[in-house]
């Protein structure tokens, strides 16, 4: 096992508590992201649909960026949590937290059943297996019409007001702070996990699984853990979804979910919980102003990003944030804080 | 049943063709090239064209779609894939998908998002009776012209010079510079020919699995499933896992309709985790 942090030596156990500590960029993050609410009522509806992009991409972070799990099938998680949302909300309560509860334990479900298929094999293996399951699930979905509503998506599903208070209006005034919310929750779960001994031990099997597995770290165990982790999380990111949207269709199962997840990860940067965030704000910006010039054809030059961003290396933007925020540091706190953020990721 | 069988290896021997090229980028050369199907649509596209628009004759058509794309692949290899080989698998995955939307949204702009309908000649069209098996001339013709290509694609892995500083390349990529193989110059050859070869297999399949501008998403998977079936050993492991993927999707949406789509997708995630290397793997 892994130490814990109270046999650490002082040093070191400071060091991680700095490294683990808010950051200037971080906070002014959320400061934005709540200010927009008050100051543009207008995109309320694409605000929320960013926060939803943004989770389903932070859990491909988990999962991708932390534990070095690569994987094209994040959409049967996302996709069985909005279908597990969408029928308790059908048929059992429209209750919103409740429906959040069960997409995430039904996305949880459906990645701890299949991660044991990940412990076999290279990334060329994972990638298959996980697009495999994915479309095992959406053709059970699309199949399975008494139950799901096949290709014409599940109707019936409402949303009742939040707390009993707060109605779902068209305009999407409670979507989005009740989305901004679930994501403040997960970002500090997240954060809590990856702070603990358990989470540095998934950087470690990142780096070298079979170190990380000479050092006593327990490597299958703790990749399923991950791995049901980011699945309760793109879970819930489904649920939401079909909250927000009261309405759920096959395309949340899709390959194309998938693929939306890993895009907008990739163009945020993984590894530092909020690359999804990042991501989902350029790609809505750059959907929102392509799809005014070219309506139909906007994914094309998705497409070109992409290729041009591996080609010049998915790092750069991650460095580049990394830059800024050790800039910042330096300007608020001095030069304490700089170190730690240079710390934060050797 | 009969007629179903002979529907069901027409289709499998489509596969073959179409997916053959990917057997070697993916399983040899270890490049995740989710874009194969965009290769395939082109070919497509270019049969279409072709004899809707300026009234080539359809088996004209068939070498100048392989000829084409085969040209198409060799630049996209030159310009994008090469600096792509090194790469994690992640990269290349996420570099492919961008082509696949590129594609996609390319070809929705230039040709509209309708489902292109081919004309085949009339001698291609209609069915004969052989001892009372109902059997369409176009699967035969469909049967004949796979069968051909993948005995020569075997030949030439098998046989020739050529073959051999292939297998050489991918076995170990240093060793073959070492004794003087020019291995950028046989990737180049390979893909340009598995390129071609999907989009040949995508002109020959036009008319039987639909042309429209998400082909390349629709079967990406039934690529991935020859692949990883079939192995790499030699072509006619993928051809074993092409023809009966082919039987498996025909006589399974006939006989049990409500489950034989994702029967498929079961057993390739069951071929992968239990053998990782493919069912007609060669021995390590």
């Amino acid at each position: 096992m892994v130490s814990g942090m109270s046999s650490a030596p002082a040093g070191v156990a400071g060091a991680l508590r700095r490294a683990n500590r808010w950051g200037v960029l971080e906070i002014l993050l959320w400061i934005l992201a709540v200010a927009a609410w008050f100051f543009l009522p207008e995109q309320h509806l694409i605000l929320a649909e960013i926060v939803n992009f943004a989770i389903l991409a932070l859990s491909l972070d988990l999962i991708l960026g932390y534990a070095g799990i690569v994987s094209l099938g994040q959409s049967a998680m996302y996709g069985v949590g909005a279908y597990a949302a969408g029928l308790f909300s059908a048929h059992v309560t429209g209750e919103p937290l409740s429906g959040l509860l069960v997409g995430g334990l039904a996305g949880a479900a459906v990645a701890f059943l299949t991660g044991f298929l990940l412990l076999r094999g290279a990334d060329l293996t994972r990638l298959m297996v996980t697009l495999g399951v994915a479309a095992v699930f959406m053709e059970i979905a699309n199949q399975a019409d008494w139950l799901t509503g096949g290709a014409d998506g599940l109707q019936g599903v409402e949303t009742a007001p939040l707390f009993g208070l707060f109605e779902f209006d068209i305009f999407g005034r409670t979507a989005y702070a009740y989305s901004l919310g679930v994501l403040f929750v997960l970002i500090v779960v997240a954060r809590i996990v990856l702070a603990s001994p358990f989470g540095y031990s998934l950087r470690a099997i990142r780096d070298n699984p079979l170190r990380a597995s000479a050092v006593g770290i327990p490597v299958n165990p703790r990749l399923i853990a991950i791995y049901t982790l980011g699945g309760a999380y793109a879970g819930i990111a489904g649920a939401l979804f079909t909250q927000t949207q009261m309405f759920v269709s096959l395309d949340a199962l899709s390959f194309q979910k998938s693929a939306d997840g890993l895009m907008i990860l990739t163009i945020g940067g993984t590894g530092y919980l909020y690359g999804g965030v990042v991501g989902a704000l350029v790609y809505k910006l750059i959907q929102d102003v392509l799809s005014n010039l070219t309506p139909q054809y906007w994914q094309f030059w998705i497409g070109l990003l992409l290729v041009a961003f591996v080609l010049i290396g998915r790092e750069r933007p991650r460095a580049l944030v990394r830059a800024v925020s050790i800039r910042l540091a330096r300007l608020f706190a001095g030069k304490a804080a700089s170190r730690r953020v240079a710390e934060e990721k050797p | 049943m009969l007629t179903l069988l002979f529907d069901g290896v027409a289709y499998g021997m489509l596969l073959f063709v179409l997916s053959c090229g990917l057997a070697v980028t993916l399983g040899l050369m270890n490049f995740i090239n989710l874009a194969h199907g965009a290769f395939a649509m082109a070919g497509g596209y270019v049969t279409v064209i072709l004899t809707n628009r300026f009234g080539v004759p359809f088996l004209a058509t068939l070498p100048i779609a392989f000829i084409a794309t085969a040209l198409v692949g060799a630049l996209l290899e030159r310009l994008l894939y090469k600096p792509m080989y090194d790469r994690s698998p992640l990269d290349q995955v996420l570099f492919s998908i961008g082509l696949v939307f590129m594609a996609v949204a390319g070809v929705d702009y230039l040709m509209g998002s309708q489902q292109q309908i081919l004309a085949l000649p009339e001698f291609l069209k209609g069915r004969v009776e052989i001892a009372g098996v109902g059997i369409g001339i176009y699967r035969a013709f469909l049967i004949v012209v796979c069968g051909i290509l993948a005995i020569v694609l075997q030949l030439i892995n098998s046989r020739t010079r050529f073959g051999s500083q292939l297998r050489a390349s991918v076995d170990n990529r240093r060793v073959a510079r070492g004794v003087g193989i020019r291995v950028n110059t046989v990737f180049a050859v390979t893909f340009a020919v598995g390129s071609g070869l999907a989009g040949l297999g995508g002109a020959l399949g036009a008319e039987i699995l639909g042309l429209d501008p998400t082909f390349p998403l629709k079967f990406m998977v039934y690529f991935l499933i020859v692949v990883s079936v079939g192995g790499t050993a030699s072509m006619y492991g993928a051809l074993a896992a092409s023809i009966l993927l082919g039987l498996a999707d025909v006589l399974g949406k006939y006989y049990v309709p409500s489950i034989g789509g994702f029967v498929i997708y079961i057993v390739l995630v069951a071929v992968l985790v239990l053998k990782p290397q493919g069912l007609f793997a060669r021995a390590n």
